[in-house]
């Protein structure tokens, strides 16, 4: 998460920079060891973000049984690889692989 | 001192406490900035969807225009603060020594505002078209 924000900065400030920057950028996402972190990245952050909802359902009161804990648990970890799969499906639908 | 004849309220007796003695400011700054990304999730992943495969000319354009800056900065502030604030709980909860944990803190709000401020700076460059 903490740097992979890095990675979003680094993109950003290429796109700002100008096209030799830019192309750099592009070299390392296409490559297959960009494409393997930017994919880790992916599921990390999603990971963190159906993960981080179990916190809303706590804050809530709700989802503190035993078994009730449990399936949350395995739920975000179903429910972050199912989302990154998609994204990628996604990507590679509109982009045709980058 | 705050037994059960005291007339505290429980939320009088926890401001000011916590590792960082900020009472519980940061645990609603950190559901705060939580809920404004999971909000911003989607938007934000359509853009970088919407970038793929354009060359830098394109990038710039989209990257650029009024509702996608407004966007990236709102995703970008919700989480660079999102991250200061987890990192520096491991940091409290974990880093034993006082001094080590206060170099730990410090270089942790200094990376983060970097991240922050280098981001922002890119993404108002874009928007102003130079």
């Amino acid at each position: 998460m903490y740097f992979g924000t890095l990675l979003l900065a680094w993109w950003l400030i290429a796109a700002a920079s100008g096209p030799t920057a830019y192309a750099n950028v592009q070299a390392f996402t296409g490559s297959i060891i960009g494409k393997l972190i930017l994919f880790g990245y992916t599921w990390a952050l999603l990971h963190h973000l159906v993960s981080g909802m179990r916190y809303f359902v706590w804050d809530l009161g709700y989802g503190f049984k035993a078994n009730e804990r449990e399936a949350l648990t395995w739920g975000a970890l179903i429910a972050g690889i199912s989302l990154t799969v998609l994204v990628w499906i996604i990507a590679y639908a509109v982009g045709g692989g980058r | 001192m705050s037994g059960p004849s005291s007339m505290r309220t429980p939320l009088e007796r926890v401001r000011g406490l916590g590792s960082a003695h900020t009472g519980t400011s940061d645990f609603w700054r950190q559901r705060l900035t939580a809920v404004a990304m999971t909000l911003l999730i989607v938007p934000v992943l359509v853009v970088i969807l919407m970038l793929i495969g354009r060359n830098h000319a394109g990038a710039a354009q989209i990257l650029g225009s009024i509702p996608i800056a407004i966007i990236l900065l709102l995703f970008i502030v919700a989480s660079t603060w999102h991250m200061k604030i987890g990192m520096q709980i491991v940091i409290e909860d974990y880093v034993h020594s006082e001094k080590v944990k206060l170099a730990c803190v410090m270089a942790n709000n200094f990376f983060c505002v970097a991240v922050a401020l280098a981001s922002i700076y890119a993404i108002l460059k874009l928007s102003s078209g130079v």
